[in-house]
C-alpha cells in the first residue's frame, strides 16, 4: 500500500469538561514545571543555585512580619482593582482604564488634602475625599461607557485614552502643587497635620485597605451571582440580542456597571493616595490597571478566585524584587521569572479544555 | 455507466467527541453516477461522518477508500486532492469579492482571472447553472450563492460532492432548478451526497437512501422501492404517524392588526413596505417567502425589537380596544398587559444563552418578578424541570449549559419557555429549522396546542408543504411587500411558490 498521507501525529481533541480536582492538579503541575524551568534558566544564566533563588522569593514575601503585611496590602490593591474590572469583563466590555480611574480618584483626594486641607474639619476633608474620589473614579467610567452605549465606539480604545489623559492630569497638578518649587513632586502632604490621613484601624498602618478588599469582595460576589443587577450584567455579556428581547435596556446596564466599575477603581485611587501614599505621583497606580486586566481573566472573573490569582502575582512581584537586590541582578531578571510563571500558568489552560490523542501505534498500517 | 462503482468506501468509521458517540463504526458505499440521500434525525451523525470525509474532522477508527484505495484524509486540502467537495448549509464566501475571484480564492499557482472565468463559464454551460462569474457575492440571492459554492467545488474538479441541507434557503422553482443541475451531474458520472430532512426532496432526487440512527448505520434502500413511510420508521427506529393536525379555528378575532408598516435597516434599504394584515386569536398565520424577505424585520417589528419607519401595529383587545404596539420596547408591552412570546430564529443568538444553564435561559423571562434586589431561582429551576419533564427534553440535568444540547431539544427549551407564559399572541420564526421528524411533529403539536387555547400565532416557516398543512392562511411576503393572503386549505404549492418570487406579484423592483 502507498499512503500518500500519514496519519499526523497527534490531533488535539477537545474535553468533556473535567472534574474541578484533575482542572486544579494541572495548573499545580503548570506552576511546578514552571519553577523547574525557572530553575533551570537561573542556573544557566546566571550559575545561581535555583533553590537559593526561590528561598529568597519566600522570604522576600514573608520573610518578617512587616514584608507579610506589605504583601498583604499589595494583594489587597491588586484584588479591588481586579474586581472593579470584572463586572465590566462579564459584560463583555474590556474596560483597560483600570490605571486612569484608579489614577483620577488619587489626583481628586490629594486635591481634596491639598486645597481643602486648612480650611475644613479633617472628618470633613476626609468625607470629601471618599466621595470626590469615588465620584471621579466613576465618571471616568462614565464616559467611554456613555459613548459605547449611545454611538458604539470601541471601549478598549476610549478607556485606554481616558488613562492618558488622567496621567497627564496629574502630570500637569504635579508641577502646580510641587513641594518645593521646582522638585517635580509633590512630596507628602499635610506630613504636619495629617490632615486627609485615612485614621488606622486597630493601630495597623495597614489594616484598612485589607479590610476594605474582603469587604468588596463578598460584595461583588454577591453582587455578580445573586442579584437581578448581576444577572442583566451576564445576560448582556453573553449576548445583547437576548438581552434587547427580554426587555433589558443595554444602554442602562452598560452605563450602570460602568460607574460602579470605574468608582471601586476611584476608591482604590483614594486608597493608595489617602492611606498608603499620602502622595500623588503619575506612577502610583503602578500598572497594576493592567495586571488586573490578566487577573481578572484568570480567574474566569470570579472574584473568589481572584483572592488567589493576585495573591500569586504579587507574591512573585514580590518574591522576584527580592531577587534582584539579594544577588545583585537587575529588575529585568525578576521579570523573566515571572513572565516565565505566567506562560506556564496560562497555557495550561489550553490542556483544561483540550487534550492530544496521539496516533495509534503501527497496528493500521500492518493490516492494511 | 453501470452506475455500480463505488467513488467511495467507508469501513468501520467511529467518531467521538469526548464522552458522546457521534459515529459508531460506520460502513458505506457512495456510488459514481448516484444521488445518494443520507437520513437521519439530528444527532444521528451524519454531518459528522460528511465532515471526516471533507477533512474537517479526523476519525478515531476506520478507514476510508476513495476509488478503491485507502487513503487518510487530515484536512480539507486532502479532500480535495482527492476530489471531495463539501457545500455547507452556511455559506463561506466572501461579499465584495466576484464569484470567479471566491472560486479561485486560495488556489495555487498564477492569477489568470480570464483563464479562471473562461473556465467556469464553461463548468457553467455544461451542467446549466445560471450564474455571472463577474457579479459581486453581495448582490446575489441566495440560490446564485448557493450555485457559487457548487462550482467552486466543481472548479475544483471535485468527483464527490457532498451538499449538506442545499434546499433549506430555496424556493420550489429553485430547488427544481438545483435538481435538474444535479441529475446532469449524476449522469455524468459524478458520486452526490445530499444531507436533507425534507422527505419529498428524497423521493424525488435519489436513487439510493442511506439511514443513520443514534451514530450507527441502520441500512440503505433504493429509493424506487420505497416509501416515506418506511423511510421515516427506519430513522426514528419505531413507526410514526406523519399527519399534522389542523383543527377549526374556535372564535377568531382580531388580535394583531398591522397597518402600513415599513421597516428600514440600518443601511436604509427597505426591509418591509406598505405591510398590512390582521392576525385572529385561535388562528395560525403562516408567513411564506424566500428567507431575507422581511420576515424577521416582522416578527421583531411586532416584538418591539425592530426600528420602524412608519405604520402602525395595534394589539386589540378582546372588547375590541386597540393599542399601538409601535415605539414600545419588550418590557413596556409586558407592562402593558399584553403577554407577547416569541420564538425568535436565532435561538441561541437571541431566545437563550448557550452558556447558561436550564434554569437561568428561564429566569430570562422572569427575573424581574418582585421587589427583591436578588434573584429568585426557585421558580424558573420548575418551570425548567417541568419543561424538561412535558416535552421530553433529553439533558443531562437541568444545571447543563444549553449549548450542549442538540437543536431539537434547545428549540424545546424555548419553545416551553415561551408558551409557560400564557402568551395571547405567539410569534414564531422557522420553528423546525434543522430539527428532525420526531421534534418538529413535537413543535407541531404545541403549536397546535396554543392555537386551540385562543392564541393568535403568527408562523414563518420555510417548508411550503408544512405551511400548507398547519397555517389557516398564509400570507406570502415577497421583497418586503405583501405579495397575497391565501386560505391555508385551498392553497396551493405552487401557487404560494409564485407569489414568493417576483413573477406572481408585483413587476417592479425587479
Amino acid at each position: 500500500m502507498h499512503e500518500k498521507h500519514r496519519e499526523p501525529l497527534f490531533h488535539i481533541v477537545k474535553r468533556d469538561g473535567l472534574p474541578w480536582y484533575r482542572s486544579l492538579m494541572i495548573r499545580f503541575v503548570a506552576i511546578l514545571i514552571a519553577l523547574v524551568f525557572c530553575g533551570i534558566i537561573t542556573t544557566i544564566t546566571t550559575g545561581i543555585n535555583p533553590l537559593e533563588v526561590y528561598g529568597t522569593m519566600i522570604t522576600g514575601a514573608f520573610g518578617t512580619s512587616r514584608k507579610i503585611w506589605i504583601t498583604l496590602q499589595n494583594i489587597s490593591i491588586l484584588l479591588l482593582i481586579s474586581l472593579a474590572l470584572t463586572p465590566a469583563f462579564r459584560m463583555r466590555f474590556w474596560n483597560i482604564g483600570g490605571e486612569g480611574q484608579v489614577l483620577i480618584g488619587g489626583l481628586t483626594a490629594a486635591a481634596c488634602m491639598i486645597c481643602l486641607g486648612n480650611k475644613l474639619p479633617n472628618a470633613l476633608v476626609i468625607l470629601c475625599m471618599i466621595i470626590t474620589s469615588i465620584a471621579a473614579g466613576a465618571v471616568w467610567g462614565f464616559i467611554p461607557a456613555f459613548f459605547k452605549a449611545k454611538w458604539n465606539t470601541n471601549e478598549t480604545l476610549s478607556t485606554l485614552m481616558m488613562n492618558y489623559i488622567a496621567t497627564q492630569l496629574v502630570a500637569f497638578y504635579t508641577v502646580v502643587w510641587e513641594v518645593p518649587k521646582g522638585s517635580g513632586k509633590i512630596g507628602i502632604i499635610n506630613q504636619d497635620s495629617n490632615i486627609g490621613w485615612l485614621p488606622q484601624v486597630f493601630g495597623s498602618k495597614y489594616l484598612l485597605s485589607i479590610i476594605v478588599a474582603v469587604v468588596i469582595t463578598i460584595f461583588m460576589w454577591i453582587y455578580l451571582y445573586y442579584s437581578k443587577q448581576g444577572y442583566e450584567i451576564s445576560v448582556v455579556g453573553e449576548s445583547e440580542k437576548t438581552a434587547r428581547y427580554v426587555g433589558i435596556k443595554v444602554e442602562k446596564v452598560i452605563i450602570r456597571t460602568m460607574l460602579l466599575s470605574g468608582a471601586i477603581c476611584g476608591l482604590v485611587g483614594l486608597l493608595l493616595v489617602g492611606f498608603i501614599n499620602h502622595t500623588v505621583t503619575t506612577t502610583i497606580a503602578g500598572g497594576q490597571g493592567f495586571t488586573a486586566v490578566l487577573v481578572s481573566w484568570m480567574s474566569k472573573f470570579n472574584p473568589l478566585s481572584m483572592i488567589f490569582s493576585s495573591s500569586l502575582i504579587i507574591f512573585m512581584n514580590r518574591g522576584a524584587g527580592e531577587i534582584s537586590t539579594n544577588f545583585g541582578l537587575n529588575q529585568s531578571f525578576a521579570d523573566i521569572l515571572t513572565g516565565i510563571i505566567l506562560f506556564f500558568i496560562i497555557g495550561c489552560e489550553f490542556f483544561i479544555s483540550y487534550k492530544l490523542s496521539f496516533r495509534k501505534k503501527k497496528g493500521k498500517e500492518e493490516e492494511a | 455507466m453501470d452506475g455500480k462503482t463505488a467513488a467511495v468506501t467507508l469501513k468501520n468509521i467511529t467518531k467521538t467527541f469526548g464522552s458522546t458517540v457521534a459515529n459508531d463504526k460506520v460502513s458505506l458505499e457512495i456510488n459514481k453516477g448516484e444521488i445518494l440521500s443520507l437520513l437521519g434525525e439530528n444527532g444521528s451523525g451524519k454531518t459528522t461522518l460528511m465532515n471526516m470525509l471533507s477533512g474537517i474532522y479526523f476519525p478515531d477508527e476506520g478507514q476510508i477508500f476513495i476509488n478503491g484505495k485507502e487513503e487518510v484524509i487530515r484536512s480539507p486540502k486532502d479532500a480535495f486532492d482527492l476530489g471531495i467537495g463539501m457545500v455547507h448549509q452556511h455559506f463561506k464566501l466572501i461579499d465584495v469579492l466576484t464569484a470567479t475571484e471566491n472560486i479561485i480564492l486560495g488556489l495555487k499557482g498564477k492569477l489568470n482571472i480570464k483563464a479562471a472565468t473562461k473556465k467556469i463559464q464553461e463548468i457553467c454551460d455544461k451542467y446549466g447553472f445560471e450564474i455571472d462569474p463577474n457579479q459581486k457575492i453581495y448582490d446575489m440571492t441566495v440560490s446564485q450563492k448557493q450555485t457559487v459554492e457548487i462550482v467552486k467545488v466543481l472548479y475544483r474538479g471535485a468527483d464527490i460532492l457532498i451538499l449538506d441541507e442545499p434546499t433549506a434557503v430555496l424556493t420550489p422553482q429553485e430547488t427544481e432548478k438545483l435538481f435538474a443541475v444535479l441529475r446532469k451531474m449524476r449522469d455524468d458520472g459524478k458520486a452526490i451526497v445530499i444531507i436533507t430532512h425534507k422527505m419529498h426532496e428524497v423521493e424525488s432526487l435519489s436513487d439510493r437512501v442511506a439511514v443513520l440512527r443514534k451514530g450507527a448505520y441502520v441500512g440503505d434502500m433504493v429509493t424506487k422501492e420505497t416509501n416515506v413511510t418506511e423511510m421515516t420508521n427506519m430513522m426514528v427506529g419505531r413507526s410514526v404517524t406523519l399527519n399534522i393536525e389542523r383543527p377549526d379555528p374556535v372564535d377568531p378575532k382580531p388580535r394583531i392588526e398591522v397597518k402600513n408598516l415599513t421597516v428600514r435597516n440600518e443601511e436604509g434599504v427597505v426591509k418591509l413596505e406598505d405591510v398590512s394584515f390582521t392576525a385572529n386569536s385561535g388562528e395560525i398565520l403562516g408567513i411564506a417567502g424566500i428567507s431575507g424577505c422581511g420576515q424577521k424585520e416582522l416578527l421583531e417589528a411586532i416584538a418591539g425589537l425592530q426600528v420602524t419607519e412608519s405604520g402602525h401595529v395595534y394589539y386589540i383587545e378582546d372588547n375590541g380596544e386597540k393599542e399601538e404596539l409601535l415605539g414600545k420596547d419588550p418590557l413596556a408591552i409586558a407592562e402593558m398587559g399584553v403577554t407577547l412570546s416569541f420564538v425568535p430564529e436565532d435561538r441561541l443568538g437571541m431566545g437563550l444563552l448557550g452558556n447558561m444553564d436550564l434554569t437561568d435561559n428561564m429566569l430570562l423571562r422572569s427575573f424581574r418578578k418582585g421587589h427583591s434586589l436578588f434573584t429568585d431561582k426557585k421558580e424558573p429551576k420548575h418551570l425548567a424541570e417541568k419543561v424538561v419533564d412535558d416535552l421530553e427534553v433529553v439533558t443531562p440535568s437541568i444545571s447543563t449549559p444549553v449549548r450542549k444540547l442538540s437543536g431539537g431539544n434547545v428549540q424545546k427549551v424555548l419553545v416551553g419557555r415561551e408558551i409557560a407564559a400564557a402568551p395571547k399572541v405567539l410569534l414564531t420564526a422557522y420553528a423546525v429549522r434543522g430539527l428532525d421528524i420526531n421534534s418538529s411533529y413535537a413543535i407541531y403539536d404545541l403549536i397546535n396546542q396554543q392555537k386551540k387555547e385562543g392564541v393568535a400565532v403568527i408562523f414563518v416557516g420555510e417548508d411550503l408543504d408544512v405551511l400548507l398543512e398547519l397555517s389557516d392562511r398564509i400570507l406570502v411576503l415577497c421583497g418586503g411587500k405583501v405579495n397575497g393572503i391565501l386560505d391555508g386549505r385551498t392553497a396551493d404549492k405552487n401557487e404560494v411558490g409564485m407569489l414568493m418570487t417576483r413573477m406572481g406579484g408585483t413587476q417592479d423592483n425587479a
